[in-house]
């Protein structure tokens, strides 16, 4: 399956600061009670964006000076938790089209991956640096260049981290496995057949 | 050289490698509930796929499912729809399914072990992070998305890059009080919520051996908390113990071949590791959280910690964070701390034994006043089976409401949750924010036993003193 190639994002980007952002809080579970994905956009970190009458808290995504980013920065062991692809699928239709953080929780990173979205990692030094330069110009373009592992901000750039095999499979369109899975259908039938599942 | 059991069944399950470099690796077994699920059996749908080997495909409903009245149309739509949806799916792409009026349903990691459906060295799949219970059996299980739960549905195969392998040792003897649910916290409090991040996690050491079929789902189940997408016991004897009789376990001849399979499919006795971590039991206090990560834990007689005792901005941070919302003051004991709820259930600990054990304590006992105890069975056989043993009376003499199976209130996508800031001494695996229903809720995970010494006291509590362990 042709896919597009996922090699530059580029935008306006937001820090959403905190170690541990877990998938309940960047989509609560009650939200989940759903058959589509369609409409979770507006339930993006629903808890912490807003009070339990449903006005504005302060968070930087309500901060009118980060709307419209796509690029989501965080911290230490962003995505831990619940498997739920909500989160991500909530993430993209909010807006956001790649992450950088220190590091990622493997299940969120690998469903981010699945659905084309880079999840990008930096040292601590370079986030800070990034944060404090959209904090001082909230406009900002900020590129990511997921060909060469780059972030570019102004004049300032520093080298990211990507795993390979999702670097490939970004890179080359080939972040949606099934084309490639079907196609070992033959494969699959032998190896079945050997580990005695034969129905 | 000697291989882990992880290796073995790495080897045995790869099928080819990937244009990207990772592995197409087939899953024996699919394990799907109502939450993950619609949207996966919907891009099936719309790619004209089917369900490649539907007979390696168990669902059940369990997220949604109200557990006092659990009768249906359920009072909430939304779960109406939700149920309807996995029926019909169920139905259409032809794939075994536990409906409640099966007797067989139940949370999906209690289902799985309880119908002989998890066996060693075989693959599991779910779309839920807590399939790495499974791992229990000597089983490389682990949570998916719902995109792969499309990938694994229409082909019995996903894209995946090998883990590496971490040895967890706990040798020595568990003080009294000390159950299998504060090993893991222990464990996940020593090693951070991130520290699994790549690993498969191997626990071993007479702690793991010395423990039941039951109290090494708690552990395994519980990988995920430490950042580990797996984790695994090497099958033994009691593996095969547990397993023998049950619905989907092989029977006579083929029961044989089956055991001499699992028992090769153990790590080697040279079997080499990435990392081998050495813990002893006599260290393992009963442990409670303290904060909003599963790694916020401490021993119950600790003191929260202080702002001031961090070793870094960041953690300095995070402390903040976490006491501003759990509303704890800094640097004061836990213990004492007002309970509002208490949950005894999920996949963590909704077993037989973990009601039994409670049982053993609360009989003659009442729950405070001032608290609302809830005691949920994981599945509709646990609740059979801990009714005839009167169980369900030992508890609600105690002044715990009985209830039906479900995932209740370890996520809140159902009628049980907390309210406002109540505080939950909870037997589940999360404390993240707003996670038991409630955006202010806060949860304090422990073991059921605790947790039975919270609902009495009215405050977090040591049950060693409560119950003169």
């Amino acid at each position: 399956m042709a896919l597009a190639k996922i090699t530059q994002i580029s935008g306006t980007a937001v820090h959403v600061p905190g170690n541990d952002i877990d998938t309940d809080r960047i989509i609560p579970a009650r939200f989940m009670k759903c058959v589509t994905f369609d409409g979770l956009g507006e339930f993006a970190f629903y808890d912490v964006r807003k009070n339990e009458d449903g006005t504005d808290r302060a968070h930087p995504l309500n901060d009118p000076r980060f709307k419209g980013a796509s690029v989501l920065i965080s911290d230490n062991n962003f995505g831990c938790g619940s498997s739920r692809e909500h989160a991500p699928q909530a993430l993209y239709r909010f807006g956001f089209r790649a992450v950088i953080a220190e590091s990622f929780a493997e299940i969120f990173f690998g469903n981010c991956t699945t659905l084309g979205i880079p999840c990008v990692t930096a040292s601590a030094t370079d986030i800070k640096a990034l944060s404090a330069a959209i904090e001082a110009d909230p406009k900002l373009e900020v590129n990511i260049d997921v060909s060469a592992l780059t972030v570019t901000f102004g004049a300032n750039s520093f080298k990211v981290g990507l795993p390979k095999s999702a670097h490939e499979a970004l890179t080359t369109g080939h972040w949606d496995a099934i084309g490639e899975l079907l196609e070992g259908k033959d494969a699959v039938a032998e190896k079945m057949k050997a580990l005695g599942w034969a129905a | 050289m000697g291989k882990t059991l992880f290796a073995k069944v790495w080897d045995s399950h790869a099928v080819r490698t990937l244009g990207n470099g990772q592995t197409q690796f087939l899953i024996d077994t699919h394990l799907v509930h109502e939450v993950t699920s619609p949207q996966a059996f919907g891009m099936l749908r719309d790619l004209g796929l089917k369900v490649a080997y539907p007979h390696r495909t168990f669902a059940t409903v369990d997220h949604i499912v109200p557990t006092d009245v659990q009768t249906e149309p359920f009072a909430d739509p939304l779960a109406a729809e939700m149920i309807k949806a996995l029926r019909q799916n169920a139905e259409e792409f032809g794939v075994t399914y536990f409906d409640l009026s099966s007797g067989k349903q139940g949370i999906v990691h209690v289902v799985g072990p309880e119908q002989g459906i998890t066996q060693p060295g075989t693959t599991i799949a779910c779309g839920d992070s807590h399939t790495a219970t499974h791992g229990a059996f000597g089983a490389i299980a682990f949570g998916i998305g719902t995109t792969q739960v499309r990938d694994v549905l229409a082909t019995q195969t996903m894209a995946l890059s090998p883990m590496k392998v971490r040895r967890i040792n706990v040798n020595g003897k568990l003080r009294a009080g000390v159950y299998a649910k504060d090993v893991i916290l222990h464990i996940i409090r020593l090693l951070g919520a991130n520290g699994g991040i790549g690993f498969a996690y191997e626990y071993g050491g007479n702690i793991f051996d010395e423990m039941t079929m039951e109290e090494r789902m708690t552990v395994c189940n519980m990988s995920i908390e430490g950042g580990a997408r797996c984790g695994y016991v090497n099958p033994d004897e009691k593996t095969f113990e547990y397993l023998k009789g049950r619905n989907y376990s092989p029977k006579g001849a083929e029961w044989d071949a089956a055991v001499a399979q699992w028992r090769a499919v153990a790590s080697d006795a040279d079997a080499v590791y990435d990392d081998v971590i050495e813990i002893k039991a006599e260290d393992i206090p009963p442990t409670v959280t303290w904060g909003v990560s599963p790694d916020q834990a401490i021993a119950v007689t600790e003191n929260v910690p202080a702002p001031e005792d961090a070793k870094t901005d960041a953690q300095r941070t995070s402390i903040t964070e976490a006491l501003t919302y759990m509303k704890l003051p800094a640097g004061k004991p836990i213990k004492g701390t007002k309970v509002d709820v208490a949950f005894i259930g999920s996949c963590t600990n909704g077993r037989l034994s973990d009601f039994r054990e409670v049982a053993k304590f609360i009989k003659g006992k009442k729950v405070s006043p001032s608290v609302k105890a809830i005691a949920v069975p994981g599945s509709q056989i646990v609740d059979v089976l801990a009714r005839q043993e009167g169980l369900d009376k030992v508890f609600t003499e105690a002044g715990f409401e009985w209830r039906g199976a479900g995932c209740s209130m370890c996520l809140a996508m159902n009628p049980d949750k907390l309210i406002g800031d109540q505080l939950c001494a909870s037997s589940s695996n999360r404390n993240f924010k707003g996670r038991q229903g409630s955006p202010t809720g806060r949860t304090v995970l422990m073991s059921p036993v605790m947790v039975a010494a919270a609902a009495i006291e009215g405050t977090v509590a040591d049950a060693r003193e409560v119950f003169g362990l």
